[in-house]
């Protein structure tokens, strides 16, 4: 097992890793931009190393300088956290280089992971339901027509290099196409420094489902339940739950045993998750593999009682798995809100600001991952998540009712936050009901307005 | 907001004040540019998210007095802009 983890991130996946570490009796190494020298992360960390200044290029995805902190520091592995360098490649590479074991898939797994193209053929391959897609990048405006006249409208022209929700075009017709297309390619250059694109069939009213995974390096390997991610806002997750109210026993079965042989079929090693669409039919697709631990990763953990940064971590010291999905006893509903300093009756506009008021809630059935302390600043620089809010219960009407109350007891003013929205959507029939799809949110949202201070995104 | 003293332009929040596009373009305006009203003369980044800052007249810029990729505090002032 190693002695010494860094932890190349911030916030409350920072805190969370360190946590873990305590949990095993590591030492951590917390590493901070000059923005977080007052961050939780780097008070809880055992030894903490400045890594630069405030804007993420030259701190958080500084790769020299966190390889540099981790010799330093003698840390024998690097735990990425999500988002900046976890599913980096090239960062991967570095750790390997410097004797660093990197807390995470392979190098070929993310190479493959980040490359949409070639993972869906070599799901198609493995015998896995994919999005009918264009057979690889499209060049022409021509090949695009003549694709989308074979598969139908409504499509989706996808940038090969996006990701979140970034870089995706939705046409309705051919004339969409041929506004869209070309637009689709110049998005791509200069956002992703890559113009190919794909093309694929747009499923309406779906639901996105995702299987957690955990892979040893002996082959073995198990999932973990679904995670129920359809609430989103412009593809971003807002609302995660486990299980899903849309699956049958029989169902998920299915499907995990589909994420199963994906995640064999690209040799993969520690946790990941394999994101599907479901659509109205019951009918499933594979979208991609997520190599890396996601932000709404607590709602597995309280369904199966499994902590998955620990196994992450157990997994990279090259331990074996030990157990499969049906060795598991799963119990349970969990939720989670992701709260974040926006104003969604704005447009959801940023709120930064010093937190002069705060109550954190608590109780039974409620878990809070968050890096907020009475006196916060919160830095302009970084993303708006403030925290995640978990409730659980024996029941999904249960977890529901606790979610509700922990949600009107969390006070963190004079910010203005999404906690208003996810309250009417605990209310709400609909989702009592688990009826929604990817386009639920909307209803609870003012009509956008063509303001003077439209975000630019 | 005397015309003598020109119009001012300051920030809606905190955010990094940037007045270009992208690090390898022009800069939206310099002083002395003649801008329109709602013409977008820099942008504001707060928490990852981009704002458009726009004239709040036809005018002209006089004055730029933040430095480009520099943080401004809610309600700094920015620009001053003489009335066209």
């Amino acid at each position: 097992m190693f002695s010494k983890i860094l932890v190349a991130n911030r916030g409350e996946i920072a805190l969370r890793v360190i946590r873990a570490c305590k949990d095993l009796c590591i030492k951590s190494v917390a590493v901070y931009s000059e923005a977080d020298e007052n961050s939780l992360h780097v008070k809880l960390a055992d030894e903490q190393v400045c890594i630069g200044p405030a804007i993420s290029t030259k701190s958080y995805l500084n790769i020299q300088n966190i390889i540099k902190a981790a010799k330093e520091t003698d840390a024998d592995a690097i735990h990425p956290g999500y988002g900046y360098l976890a599913e980096k490649e090239e960062f991967a590479v570095e750790c390997e280089k410097n004797g660093i074991v990197f807390i995470g898939p392979t190098p070929e797994n993310l190479n493959l992971a980040g490359d949409k193209i070639v993972a869906k053929k070599i799901m198609m391959e493995a015998g896995i339901p994919v999005i009918p897609a264009s057979p690889g990048s499209v060049e022409t405006i021509h090949d695009a027509k003549k694709i989308c006249h074979e598969m139908g409208y409504p499509v989706m022209v996808k940038a090969s290099g996006g990701g979140g929700g970034r870089g995706i075009k939705i046409c309705k017709n051919e004339e969409e196409l041929i506004e869209d297309f070309p637009m689709a390619k110049i998005e791509g250059r200069t956002a992703f420094g890559n113009d190919e694109v794909y093309i694929e069939k747009f499923i309406r009213e779906p639901r996105h489902i995702e299987f957690q995974i955990l892979a040893d390096k002996f082959g073995n390997i198990a999932h973990l339940g679904e995670r129920e991610c359809t609430i989103q806002r412009r593809y971003q997750k807002l609302i995660e739950e486990a299980p899903s109210p849309a699956l049958t026993q029989e169902l998920r079965n299915e499907m995990g045993e589909a994420a199963v042989k994906a995640v064999k079929a690209v040799d993969y090693v520690n946790a990941g998750t394999v994101e599907f669409l479901l659509d109205k039919h019951g009918k499933f697709y594979f979208m991609e593999v997520n190599s890396r631990i996601q932000v709404e990763h607590p709602v597995t953990e309280l369904t199966t009682g499994i902590d998955l940064i620990t196994e992450q971590i157990r997994l990279a010291a090259g331990e074996k798995l030990g157990y499969s999905f049906n060795d598991l006893s799963i119990r349970g509903w969990a939720i989670e809100c992701r709260i974040n300093a926006e104003d969604p009756e704005r447009n959801f506009l940023p709120s930064p600001g010093t937190i002069e008021r705060y109550h954190a809630p608590a109780g039974f059935g409620v878990r809070l991952d968050t890096h907020l302390y009475q006196g916060y600043e919160l830095p302009i620089y970084y993303d708006s998540l403030i925290a995640k809010l978990i409730s659980f219960n024996l029941s999904r009407k249960g977890a529901i009712r606790v979610m509700k109350r922990a949600l009107e007891e969390f006070k963190v003013e004079p910010l203005k936050t999404t906690i208003p929205l996810y309250l009417k959507v605990m209310d709400d029939p609909d989702f009592k009901d688990g009826k929604f799809d990817t386009g639920y949110i909307e209803k609870f949202l003012p009509d956008e307005e063509e303001g003077d201070d439209d975000d630019c995104e | 907001m005397s015309d003598s003293k020109g119009i001012e332009v300051r920030a809606k929040m905190s955010g990094i004040f940037y007045r270009k596009p992208a690090p390898e373009e022009p800069s939206y305006v310099e002083v002395g540019t003649v801008v329109k009203k709602k013409q977008i003369i820099a942008l504001l980044e707060t928490m990852k998210v981009f704002q458009k800052v726009k004239s709040p007249a036809d005018g002209k810029i006089v004055e730029i007095l933040v430095e480009n990729e520099t943080p401004v505090k809610d309600d700094e002032l920015m620009f001053i802009i003489e009335k066209g």
